[in-house]
C-alpha cells in the first residue's frame, strides 16, 4: 500500500472514531435535555403558586418591606451568572458570560457598584483569567441542579439583600441565565430579582388580568412577606438553575449534532481522496508492467534477428 | 356555595398530592387552622408538622410538611411546602432511626424533620 493511501486510511479511522464518540455525547445530552425539561415542568406548580401568594400580599397589603421597596438611591448591586460547568456545548456561555458583561456595565455607568455571584466552572474560569472579583461561586451541581443546591445559592444574596448598604448589603439582585425557549432555541437573559416590580409579579401570577381577592394573613402581612420572599428567591433561582441546566443540554446537543455531521462529512471526502489515491497507485502499476513488458519485447525481437 | 375544596399540596420539585376535599387542617405559627369550603382567603405561614386532608370520598390524607405556606381563595387551596411527603411515603423505620441520630448528634434541625415525619406516618394509620 501507498504511502498516500496509508495516511488517508488513518485519518478516516481516527474521524470515525471522533464521530463515534461525538454521536453518543449528542444522544446522552438529548435523553437529558427532555429529563431536565421534565424537572422544569414538575418545578412550576410551586413557582406558580408561590408568585401567586407574593402578588397577593405585594397588592393586598400597604407593607413596606425591604425586599419590595425600591431604594432611593442604589448604589450596589449583586449579580447572579448562571453558566455550566463543562463546555462543549457551542456559545452557550459565552452567550451567558456576555449578556453577564452588558448588564454590569450598564449598572456600572448608572453609579451602582456590582457584586457577581457565578454559578458554573465555565464562567468562573472566565473571571479568575481576568483577574475580576467574584463574591462568591458554586460549582458541581450545573448538570442537574436540585432545590438544595438552589438554596445553597441564594442563601447569600439573600443575606446580602437584607443587609444595609453600607455594611456589605446590596440594593438590587439581578439574574443572568439562559432561558430554554425550545429545542432550537435558548436565549440569554438578564432579570431584575428584587427589589420586585409587583405589577410584573402580579401580571405573571394572573395574566388574564382577574382581581385578587383580600387576603386575611395570619400571623401579619409583615410575617408571610418575610417568610415568603426568600422562598421566592429561593424558587427563582432553582427555575433558572434548571432553565440554564435544560439550555445547557439542548446546546450540547446541537453542537455535537453538527460536530458528528461535519465527521460525516470529513469522512466522505477523505474516502474520495483514498480512492483516488488506490486508483492512481493501480494506474501506476499497470503502466509500470506495461512499460516493462514492452521493452522486454523489444529487447527480444532486437537478439532474435 | 360549594361544598369541596380544590387542594393542590405542592412541594418545590413536584406536585405532592391535589385533589377535592371537605376539610384541611394545617399547623400556621399562630396555631392550628382548619379549612372548610367557603372560607375567607387566607394566607399563611405554616409550621413544620402534620397536615390533614379530609377528602371528598371520606378517606384522610396525611402529609408532613417542613415550612411554607398556606393560600387559600375562591375554593382553592394550596398548600407550599419546600419539602412535603404523603404519611404512606414516609418510611418509618428509617424516620425513627433518623431520630435517634439526630438525637445522639444533636442536630435539632434534623430531630424535628425526623419528629414531624414520625408524627405524620402515625397520624396517617
Amino acid at each position: 500500500m501507498g504511502a498516500q493511501l496509508r495516511v488517508y486510511k488513518r485519518r478516516i479511522r481516527s474521524v470515525t472514531a471522533t464521530k463515534k464518540i461525538t454521536k453518543a455525547m449528542e444522544m446522552i445530552a438529548a435523553s437529558r435535555v427532555v429529563k431536565a425539561q421534565r424537572k422544569v415542568a414538575a418545578s412550576t406548580p410551586y413557582a406558580r403558586e408561590l408568585t401567586r401568594a407574593v402578588s397577593a400580599v405585594g397588592t393586598g397589603s400597604n407593607t413596606k418591606h425591604p425586599l419590595t421597596t425600591e431604594a432611593e438611591n442604589p448604589t450596589r448591586t449583586a449579580v447572579l451568572l448562571l453558566t455550566s460547568d463543562r463546555g462543549l456545548a457551542g456559545a452557550f456561555n459565552s452567550n451567558a458570560i456576555k449578556a453577564a458583561e452588558q448588564l454590569t456595565e450598564r449598572l456600572e455607568r448608572e453609579g451602582k457598584q456590582v457584586d457577581t455571584y457565578i454559578v458554573g466552572r465555565r464562567g468562573v474560569a472566565h473571571y479568575n483569567f481576568r483577574e475580576r472579583k467574584v463574591a462568591e461561586m458554586f460549582t458541581g451541581f450545573t448538570d442537574e441542579p436540585t432545590y438544595a443546591d438552589a438554596k445553597k445559592v441564594a442563601a447569600p444574596l439573600i443575606e446580602a439583600i437584607q443587609n444595609e448598604t453600607g455594611e456589605g448589603g446590596v440594593d438590587e439582585l439581578h439574574i443572568v441565565y439562559t432561558e430554554f425557549v425550545s429545542m432550537m432555541t435558548q436565549t440569554a437573559l438578564a432579570d431584575r430579582l428584587l427589589p420586585l416590580s409587583l405589577d410584573e409579579v402580579a401580571r405573571e401570577a394572573s395574566p388574564k388580568g382577574e382581581i385578587l381577592p383580600l387576603y386575611d394573613f395570619e400571623p401579619s402581612a409583615e410575617d408571610v412577606l418575610d417568610a415568603l420572599l426568600p422562598r421566592y428567591v429561593e424558587s427563582r433561582v432553582y427555575n433558572a438553575l434548571l432553565q440554564s441546566a435544560a439550555s445547557k443540554h439542548a446546546a450540547t446537543r446541537r453542537a455535537m449534532k453538527s460536530a458528528t455531521d461535519n465527521a460525516g462529512e470529513l469522512i466522505e471526502t477523505l474516502t474520495r481522496l483514498a480512492n483516488q489515491a488506490r486508483q492512481a497507485e493501480i494506474t501506476q502499476e499497470i503502466s509500470e508492467i506495461v512499460g516493462g513488458a514492452s521493452a522486454l519485447a523489444d529487447a527480444t525481437a532486437g537478439s532474435d534477428r | 356555595m360549594a361544598a369541596e375544596l380544590h387542594v393542590a399540596l405542592v412541594a418545590a420539585d413536584r406536585e405532592v398530592w391535589s385533589g377535592e376535599a371537605t376539610l384541611v387542617v394545617a399547623r400556621t405559627t399562630s396555631g392550628d387552622i382548619g379549612v372548610m369550603p367557603g372560607h375567607q382567603p387566607l394566607l399563611g405561614v405554616l409550621e413544620s408538622g402534620p397536615v390533614t386532608i379530609r377528602t371528598r370520598e371520606g378517606g384522610t390524607v396525611v402529609a408532613a410538611v417542613h415550612g411554607g405556606f398556606i393560600s387559600f381563595a375562591d375554593d382553592k387551596l394550596s398548600l407550599l411546602a419546600e419539602i412535603a411527603e404523603l404519611s404512606d411515603e414516609i418510611d418509618v423505620q428509617s424516620a425513627e432511626q433518623e431520630l435517634a441520630r439526630a438525637k445522639a448528634e444533636d442536630d435539632t434541625e434534623a430531630e424535628r424533620r425526623a419528629d414531624v415525619r414520625l408524627r405524620a406516618a402515625t397520624a396517617g394509620r
